[in-house]
């Protein structure tokens, strides 16, 4: 599991394919614990799909699967979004 | 700013190979022409797309080796014996030929001499790639932020850079290698995996309050995380990257 576990980073292009803006210099907070941090920093799981989780507490941050000619994004464990414009 | 070349929706152009060198037997530095290209921060990836014939495509993230220098961007990629797009890359691609990619990626994973230091860069093996752009831009920019490199390799052989890192040692850039598996006769600095007691050697002290870019393979990277952490590293001067086995 641990060898499989990145970042952020990894995913910045997906993310900015999607929200046209840079997202891992966005500040979420965790519905789960609470703690504000740089998307950058959260830990990425790959496999069928994409799961993002808090590096604080492990919570599931937010889940994305994408295929040809869509992204599905479920955004639960997130409480805030803070993004550049 | 570089910050609006950030912005709008990220598209795939083509990139013509000029060159490609050896770093080590596993290691190539491909340089590209990207008619456009907006220019990068050290730290930015990009995503390199590949489409086979029957239409299957394969996407993956390299990080961006060279310093900003006009329309040219070097990737230094290592060959993985089972991958999809390195082996093409590293064995295949020749120069004329192009690629799809976009870029430049990310925000987070960067670091520009504006932003100061001291800095304390942490590469295992491949994870040397993004900062060495760092190391790069602050000597193309004559900056001298007191700047630390600890690196990671199994043996001299794989050490990637080692000519140009001895060159542009000096003016606040020391170097520390680490060889994990063999070292030559007459080795004299680390001969062991990256450890806390050997961050706490090499690195300022966290009442300098060190930047720390920690790139690498997700175990090496974790373990210099935790270990900075336990040396009263304030964890949010830690900015890290991890790559797993099909990542760059």
């Amino acid at each position: 599991m641990g060898e499989l576990m990145l970042d952020g980073n990894a995913i910045a292009g997906l993310l900015q394919e999607v929200f046209a803006v840079e997202m891992t210099t966005a500040i979420g907070t965790c519905g789960g614990c609470g703690a504000a941090g740089p998307v950058g920093a959260v830990h990425v799981y790959r496999g069928a799909g994409i799961v993002l989780r808090c590096p604080h507490c492990n919570n599931v941050l937010a889940k994305i699967v994408k295929n040809d000619s869509q992204v599905w994004i479920d955004f639960q464990g997130i409480r805030t979004l803070e993004v550049a414009v | 700013m570089a910050g609006t070349a950030l912005r709008g929706r990220l598209t795939w152009q083509l990139a013509e190979l000029v060159k490609a060198v050896a770093e080590t037997p596993r290691v190539k530095t491909i340089v590209f022409d990207v008619p456009g290209w907006p220019g990068h921060r050290a730290g930015q990836h990009v995503d390199v797309r590949l489409t086979a014939e029957d239409g299957y495509q394969a996407e993956r993230s390299y990080s961006i080796a060279s310093a900003p220098t006009g329309t040219r961007v070097a990737l230094t990629v290592q060959r993985l014996e089972d991958g999809e797009v390195s082996p093409y890359l590293t064995d295949e691609l020749r120069p004329g030929d192009t690629i799809e990619l976009r870029g430049p990626i990310g925000g987070y994973f960067v670091w520009e001499p504006s932003e100061g230091g001291p800095l304390m860069l942490v590469a295992g093996g491949s994870g040397i790639v993004p900062l060495m752009a760092m190391i790069r831009t602050r000597a193309a920019a004559g900056d001298n932020t007191k700047t630390r490199l600890l690196y990671s390799s199994r043996s001299q052989d794989d050490v990637i850079y080692r000519d140009e890192l001895e060159r542009l040692s000096g003016n606040g850039l020391t170097v520390a290698h680490a060889l994990t598996d063999s070292q030559p006769p007459g080795w004299t600095s680390y001969a062991r995996r990256v450890d806390a007691e050997m961050l706490a050697e090499v690195s300022p002290s966290p009442a300098e309050r060190p930047r720390f870019y920690a790139c690498g393979p997700t175990p090496f990277v974790e373990a210099v995380a935790e270990s900075l952490v336990r040396l009263g590293h304030d964890t949010r001067a830690i900015r890290t990257e991890r790559f797993g086995p099909t990542g760059r």
